[in-house]
């Protein structure tokens, strides 16, 4: 079977540093933080008291106050950027086959306010079952890309991939493969999460998941930093439009970059640890690689899942210098969740996109609130620390992993005709 | 118009984002105001909420229009 190649045509992006792709990308490359005090909840019993929220989100925008009710932020969150990315790629679906048109869609979590919510309510009855009957479809997680076909009429693959933090990746390896493999056209994928809430800053606090600097939240997000202490919690959406490079130039589509090979893998070694010497790291890039018939020379940034927390970017950095060798030293590296924190089940999405603009660009996302060195980081390599590198990125990877020892990795590349 | 009546009427308006001046006696929920199987259990839901009595779930099911939701509301609530 001849594969397809496959392009990004649409891009949208609902962060905590920017609402949509160009503001997302101007605070990407000024290297402003999303992270403030937490104003979705009353925090002030919790450890962590600050989040990278979505800040000025108006659901009414998008969709009509009825239909916004039957929705948890997740999927309003999807729907926002599913929107922008359509908009931007100049679709019209009257003029495509709806039935090869698919949404596959990440999130990590789904609709954990709404199960929140209910559960609460019921537990201050008397043990009547009143549970709304909204519940269980505000709450699934394959209700996004359920809402994002009705909303468009599209007809072809639907699902949800979930990985916790890997699940974003995961839905756009798959929307990859699907193209690629020449059953879809067209392809709306990425993720999104909603989880700056009660029952998610207490259930990974209880982790000793989060950083706690509450003194200082803007430099709270700090990979590779030797006074790093644990992730920020972040929400929001990605989305792209992936799309067989013969359907784009039919229709006069512009083109961001390709998308040109995905790996999958597990740690088998632990539920939250990452696996100390990167094991499964390694092998999910090494599959990708392969899989876009590429050299380790041949990457020029690597996006790195980098959390901030302290076992995690150890075991990344060392996976990183085991694979690339010597070419480890003249890759750019950033964590771009130094800005935008953690956005869980949407992080491979947003980062996935920050990697497209890096290669659509040549401009290098810094790993902000760089302060100290760590010694037990190889400070050889390039992290971007501080402030956007100017560079040639004609190849850029993306790393997620997530709880449950899920990775996935993905390459895009320069689009050259 | 009654309390009770102008009360499930603003129930309706706010749970199926209609019009108020649609919200007529005779119109049903379903054919006449958008709503779906779930929009109806949700409305009756709240109907039990805002006024404090148990609509069991056989007299539920007699209850598709505004006009019999006022009635039922009317006839069962103290």
């Amino acid at each position: 079977m001849e594969l397809k190649r496959v392009v990004v045509t649409g891009i949208g992006a609902l962060t905590p540093i920017g609402n949509t792709l160009p503001e997302y990308w101007e605070s990407l490359i000024n290297g402003v933080s999303g992270a403030a005090p937490i104003t979705h909840f009353d925090a002030s019993k919790f450890k962590t008291q600050f989040a990278c929220e979505v800040k000025g989100f108006d659901p009414h925008k998008y969709m009509d106050r009825k239909e916004a009710r039957k929705v948890d932020p997740f999927v309003q969150y999807a729907i926002a950027s599913t929107d922008e990315a359509i908009k931007d790629a100049g679709l019209d679906f009257d003029q495509v086959d709806r039935n090869r048109v698919g949404v596959i869609w990440g999130s990590g979590i789904g609709g954990l306010t709404t199960f929140t919510e209910e559960i609460v309510n019921y537990s201050k009855g008397d043990g009547t079952p009143r549970f709304n009957p909204f519940f269980i479809p505000r709450m699934l997680i394959d209700i996004a890309p359920g809402h994002i076909s009705m909303r468009h009429g599209l007809r072809g693959p639907n699902y949800s991939a979930v990985s916790a933090c890997a699940s974003a990746t995961h839905a756009m390896i798959d929307a990859f493969t699907y193209i690629r493999t020449g059953r879809s056209d067209v392809i709306i994928t990425g993720g999104s999460e909603a989880t700056v809430n009660e029952a998610g800053i207490g259930g990974f606090n209880a982790m000793h998941a989060l950083s706690t600097r509450n003194d200082d939240p803007k430099t709270a997000s700090r990979p590779f930093d030797k006074d790093r202490d644990g992730f920020v919690s972040g929400e929001g959406s990605g989305a792209l439009v992936l799309e067989s490079l013969e359907h784009a130039l039919a229709r006069g589509a512009k083109i961001y970059a390709e998308i040109v090979g995905g790996g999958m893998s597990a740690d088998a070694h632990h539920i939250t640890a990452s696996h100390p010497e990167g094991l499964g790291a390694k092998l999910a890039m090494t599959m990708a690689i392969k899989d876009a018939g590429m050299d380790f020379s041949d990457i020029d940034y690597i996006n790195v899942h980098g959390t901030s927390t302290p076992v995690g970017d150890v075991s990344e950095t060392k996976a990183i210098v085991d694979l690339f060798g010597e070419h480890a030293y003249k890759l750019n590296i950033s964590s771009t969740k130094s800005m935008t924190g953690h956005l869980l089940g949407a992080a491979g999405a947003v980062e996935a996109i920050a990697s497209i603009m890096a290669v659509q660009n040549d401009i290098i996302p810094p790993t902000i609130n760089h302060f100290t060195d760590d010694p037990e980081i190889d400070n050889r390599l390039n992290f971007t620390f501080n402030k956007a590198q100017k560079r040639v990125v004609n190849a850029a990877l993306s790393n997620t992993f997530g709880f449950g020892g899920h990775n996935a990795t993905i390459i895009v590349k320069k689009y050259q005709p | 118009m009654s309390d009770i009546a102008s009360r499930v009427k603003a129930i309706i308006v706010e749970k199926l984002g209609v019009d108020e001046n649609e919200v007529a006696p005779e119109a049903s929920f379903t054919n006449d105001l958008g709503a779906d199987s779930l929009d109806t259990v949700e409305l009756i839901m709240e109907f039990e909420k805002e006024f404090n009595v148990a609509i069991p779930d056989d007299q539920a099911e007699n209850i598709s229009t505004v006009g019999q939701a006022i009635d039922y509301l009317e006839k069962n609530v103290n």
